[in-house]
C-alpha cells in the first residue's frame, strides 16, 4: 500500500514537474511570439494590398498557402491513427504518446482553419460560405469535415485530460494560483467514482470511432480540391488514400520530433522510453512503404502512359524544373528512410529525430510539388503575359505568412504541453497496477 | 487492541463518508440532469409551440387584407390574375435590379459563339476593346489570342480564346458560393460582391479562362460609385474574380460582344442558337448556324473533358496571309 502510494506520488510528480513557467520557457515564448508577429505583418500587408503580394497569379493560383493548409490538415491526421486506430484495438504501448498525437492533431487542426483563410482573396467575406454556401463545392465539404474533426480532436483531448486535470489539482502544490483555479474550472468536479469514468470512457469511445470515418473524410476531401479538376497531374482517383497515407507520414514523424523534445525538455524518459521510438520507427516504416506502394502508382502509371498533358507535368518533375525538389522528397524524405529505419541501431531516438525531421520537411516539400507544378501546364499555352504569371516563385511576404501558421501551431502545442499532463497520469498509473480502475 | 483499532475504524469510517457522500452527489447529480434535460424538452416544446401560433396569427391577418385581384401581363405574353396580396415590389434599387436581371438572363435566348481560325491575324483588337470595356489592367485578360501548333509538323495559327461558356462548366460545380454561375441563356456569369477569391474556379477551368484581381483594380477611385452591374463586372473589386461574360450588358441592349465588333478582320460569328443564326460582327452579315458549322467542319476546345463549351471555332484552312509570329506571346524573363 505505501509503496503504491510512494510510487504513484513519484509519477504524479514526474508527470507533472514541467508544469511551471521557466525561464527556457519563457524564451522559446518569447522568440514564437516575436516570430509571429514579425510574420502577421506580413499579413498585414497583403490584408491591405491584396494577394497579390504573393508570387501566386492567373495561372499558378494556389501556391505555397494551399500547399501548406493540405500539409496542415494532413498532419493533424495522426491524432485519429494513433488514439483512433491504434487506442481502439487495444494497442498498449501508445498510453504515454497519445496525447503528445491528440495535441498536434488539435493544433494542426486548428491552424488549417486559419491557412486557409491567409489564401482567400477577401477573408472579409469568410461569413458568405456560411450564408451562400452551396454544397456542390468540394469547399464546402472541407469546411464541413475540418470543422468536425477540428470539435472531435479537441473534444477527445479534453475528456481524456479531466480526471488528470482534477487529479493535478488535488495532488500538487508547486502550482501558481491561478493555474490551479483554471484547473479547478476545467476538471469540470470530476472525481474518481465509477459511474463518472463510466461516462467519460463511454464517450471517449464514441469519439474514437467516430474519429476515424471523420479523419479519412478531411483528407480524401482536401485530396478532392485537386482530384476532382481535369488538370494533368491532379486527375487521378488514387488521390484520396495516396494523400491518407501520406498524411500518416507527416504525422508521424511529426509525433516522433514532439515526443523527442517532451522528453528531453520535460525529463519524462521513465515514460517515453527507447522502446516507444522503437516502435514509432515500425509503425512508420510500415505507413511509409504504404505511401511508396502509392507513389510508384501515381507516377509510375501515367509515366508508361505520357498522355500530353501528363507528360509534360511528369517531365518537369523527373527532370526539369522541380527535378531537385522532386528526388530530395522521394529519396530523402522518403527511399532512405525506410531504409534507415529498417536498422534497430537507426530506431533510438537521436537517429530517429533527425530522420523524422528530414521525413517532417519532406513532407511540407511533397505537397508543395503536388500542387505547383500541375498548375504551370495548363492545357492551353500561358502567352502575353509577364514572366512571373507563368513561373511561380513566392515572394518573402507570402514564406512569412505561410511560416506565422508554424508559430501559430508550435504556440498551441507549447502551451497545451506546458499546462497540461503530456503523458497521461491516470493511465498511467492503471497500467502500473497502482490505482484500480474502478468502473 | 482499541489502539490499532483505532486507525483502521477511523478510515472505515472516512470510507463510508466518502462512499455516502459521493453516491449523495450521484443521486444528487442524477437529479440534476433529469431536470434539465426536463427543463430542455419543455423548453424546446414551448417555443415550437409559441412559433406555430405566431406565424399562423400572422397568416390569418394577411388574410383578411387581400382579395383584391390584378390582372398582369407575363414576360412570356400570358395574362395572369394575381392576388394583391402576392404582389411584392421586385425591386428596390438600381443595384438590385441589376443583380436580379444578371442571374436570370434575358428570356428566351441561347446566346452562341463561332471564331473562324482562318481569318485571325493576332490584330488583338477584339482584346483593347474587352480590356477598355471591362477596365482591366493589360495582363488581364478576358480574350486573348493565342499562339498555336499542334506538332512541328501542323501550321501554326492564332486562336482567340475567351471563356468558353460551357453548359456544363466546372468552375460553376466547384464555387462554394454560388458566386460564379451558369445562366439560362448561355454565359457564365461571376458576381464579385459576393466571391470571396478562393480561386478553385481558376483551378477547375481547363480553359485557363479566369482571373483575380490580384491587387487594387486598374480603375478602382474611378469607379467606386458606379452602382455594381454584374452583367459588365463592374466596378472591379480587388481579390475577387473576373472574368468573360459574353457582354451581356451588350447582349441586353441587342448588340454583338465588344470583342466581337471589334474585330477588324471577320473572325467572329455571334448569335442566337434558338434562331440558328449568327452575325459577323465585322461584316454584320447573318448566317445559318447549322451551315456554317457543318460547312467549315467546326470544332471544339478540349471536348473530351465533357465541359460542352458554348464556342466553335473554324479550322485555320485556306488562309490569304501568312502567319506571323508574335513576338510577345513567349513571357519573357526581364
Amino acid at each position: 500500500m505505501d509503496e503504491n502510494n510512494i510510487e504513484l506520488n513519484k509519477i504524479t510528480e514526474d508527470l507533472t514537474f514541467h508544469i511551471r513557467i521557466t525561464r527556457g520557457f519563457k524564451i522559446w515564448m518569447g522568440f514564437l511570439i516575436l516570430g509571429l508577429c514579425i510574420c502577421l505583418y506580413a499579413y498585414t500587408l497583403q490584408l491591405r494590398y491584396g494577394l497579390g503580394v504573393a508570387g501566386i497569379r492567373d495561372y499558378v493560383s494556389w501556391g505555397m498557402y494551399l500547399s501548406n493548409f493540405v500539409f496542415f490538415v494532413a498532419t493533424s491526421l495522426i491524432g485519429m491513427l494513433i488514439s483512433g486506430v491504434l487506442g481502439l484495438t487495444g494497442i498498449k504501448w501508445i498510453t504515454p504518446l497519445a496525447r503528445i498525437a491528440e495535441i498536434i492533431a488539435v493544433a494542426f487542426a486548428a491552424i488549417a482553419g486559419l491557412v486557409i483563410i491567409m489564401d482567400m482573396g477577401r477573408p472579409d467575406r469568410l461569413a458568405n460560405v456560411f450564408i451562400y454556401g452551396r454544397f456542390q463545392s468540394p469547399i464546402l465539404w472541407d469546411v464541413t469535415v475540418v470543422t468536425t474533426y477540428f470539435v472531435l480532436s479537441a473534444l477527445l483531448l479534453f475528456l481524456t485530460l479531466i480526471s488528470d486535470i482534477s487529479w493535478v489539482y488535488k495532488k500538487t502544490d508547486h502550482l501558481p494560483g491561478w493555474v490551479k483555479r483554471t484547473y479547478q474550472v476545467l476538471s469540470l468536479n470530476w472525481t474518481d467514482t465509477p459511474e463518472k469514468n463510466r461516462i467519460i470512457r463511454r464517450c471517449v469511445r464514441i469519439l474514437l470511432i467516430l474519429i476515424i470515418p471523420c479523419a479519412l473524410a478531411i483528407h480524401t476531401v482536401t485530396s478532392w480540391l485537386f482530384a476532382m479538376t481535369t488538370r494533368a497531374g491532379w486527375d487521378s482517383t488514387l488521390f484520396g488514400p495516396y494523400f491518407v497515407t501520406g498524411a500518416f507520414v507527416s504525422g508521424g514523424s511529426a509525433v516522433i520530433i514532439a515526443m523527442y523534445f517532451f522528453r528531453k525538455n520535460y525529463k519524462l524518459h521513465n515514460y517515453i522510453t527507447n522502446q516507444h521510438f522503437n516502435n514509432m520507427g515500425k509503425l512508420l516504416v510500415m505507413i511509409m512503404l504504404v505511401y511508396l506502394y502509392f507513389n510508384i502508382n501515381e507516377f509510375l502509371v501515367p509515366a508508361y502512359k505520357l498522355k500530353t498533358a501528363e507528360a509534360i507535368n511528369l517531365h518537369d518533375l523527373f527532370a526539369g524544373r522541380f527535378a531537385f525538389m522532386f528526388w530530395a522528397v522521394q529519396i530523402g524524405g522518403l527511399l532512405l528512410p525506410i531504409i534507415l529505419m529498417l536498422f534497430r541501431k537507426m530506431r533510438t531516438p537521436l537517429p530517429m529525430l533527425i530522420i523524422s525531421l528530414a521525413i517532417f520537411i519532406g513532407s511540407w516539400f511533397k505537397r508543395y510539388i503536388i500542387v505547383i507544378p500541375a498548375q504551370e501546364h495548363p492545357y492551353l499555352p500561358i502567352q502575353y503575359v509577364p514572366y512571373n504569371f507563368k513561373v511561380y516563385t513566392p515572394t518573402l511576404t507570402e514564406i512569412a505568412i505561410t511560416l506565422s501558421s508554424f508559430f501559430m501551431a508550435l504556440i498551441i502545442i507549447t502551451l497545451l504541453s506546458k499546462f497540461f499532463p503530456v503523458v497521461p497520469i491516470r493511465e498511467t498509473a492503471i497500467e502500473k497496477g497502482l490505482i484500480k480502475n474502478n468502473e | 487492541m482499541s489502539m490499532e483499532e483505532h486507525p483502521k475504524n477511523e478510515q472505515n469510517q472516512t470510507n463510508q463518508n466518502y462512499q455516502k457522500n459521493s453516491e449523495a452527489e450521484n443521486s444528487k447529480q442524477f437529479s440534476r440532469r433529469k431536470f434539465l434535460r426536463n427543463a430542455g424538452l419543455i423548453g424546446a416544446a414551448a417555443v415550437a409551440g409559441a412559433a406555430a401560433l405566431f406565424s399562423g396569427d400572422l397568416f390569418e391577418k394577411t388574410k383578411t387584407k387581400g382579395g383584391k385581384k390584378s390582372v398582369l401581363l407575363t414576360q412570356d405574353n400570358k395574362l395572369v390574375e394575381v392576388d394583391s396580396l402576392e404582389l411584392k415590389a421586385m425591386v428596390k434599387s438600381p443595384e438590385q435590379l441589376m443583380q436580379l436581371r444578371g442571374r436570370e438572363g434575358i428570356a428566351g435566348r441561347r446566346w452562341i459563339w463561332v471564331i473562324d481560325l482562318s481569318k485571325c491575324r493576332n490584330a488583338r483588337q477584339c482584346i483593347a476593346a474587352c480590356q477598355a470595356a471591362h477596365h482591366l489592367r493589360p495582363d488581364q485578360f478576358h480574350i486573348n489570342t493565342l499562339q498555336m501548333q499542334e506538332n512541328a509538323h501542323t501550321p501554326s495559327f492564332h486562336m482567340p480564346k475567351p471563356c468558353q461558356h460551357c453548359d456544363n462548366p466546372p468552375c460553376v460545380s466547384v464555387c462554394p458560393v454560388d458566386a460564379t454561375f451558369k445562366r439560362p441563356d448561355g454565359p457564365v456569369l461571376i458576381d464579385n460582391e459576393r466571391c470571396i477569391g478562393c480561386r478553385f474556379c481558376i483551378a477547375a477551368c481547363p480553359y485557363s479562362a479566369r482571373m483575380l484581381n490580384w491587387s487594387k483594380p486598374k480603375f478602382e477611385e474611378q469607379d467606386k460609385d458606379l452602382p455594381y452591374n454584374i452583367e459588365l463586372n463592374i466596378p472591379q473589386r480587388i481579390g475577387t474574380i473576373t472574368k468573360c461574360l459574353m457582354s451581356s450588358d451588350r447582349l441586353r441592349e441587342g448588340k454583338l460582344p465588344y470583342c466581337v465588333s471589334a474585330c477588324p478582320n471577320g473572325v467572329y460569328y455571334f448569335g442566337d442558337e434558338n434562331e440558328d443564326a449568327v452575325t459577323n460582327g465585322t461584316t454584320k452579315e447573318t448566317v445559318r448556324l447549322s451551315t456554317l458549322l457543318s460547312e467549315n467542319g467546326a470544332y471544339q476546345l478540349l471536348p473530351e473533358l465533357g465541359t460542352k463549351p458554348r464556342v466553335y471555332y473554324l479550322p485555320p484552312k485556306n488562309r490569304l496571309f501568312p502567319f506571323e509570329p508574335s513576338k510577345d506571346a513567349e513571357p519573357k524573363k526581364i
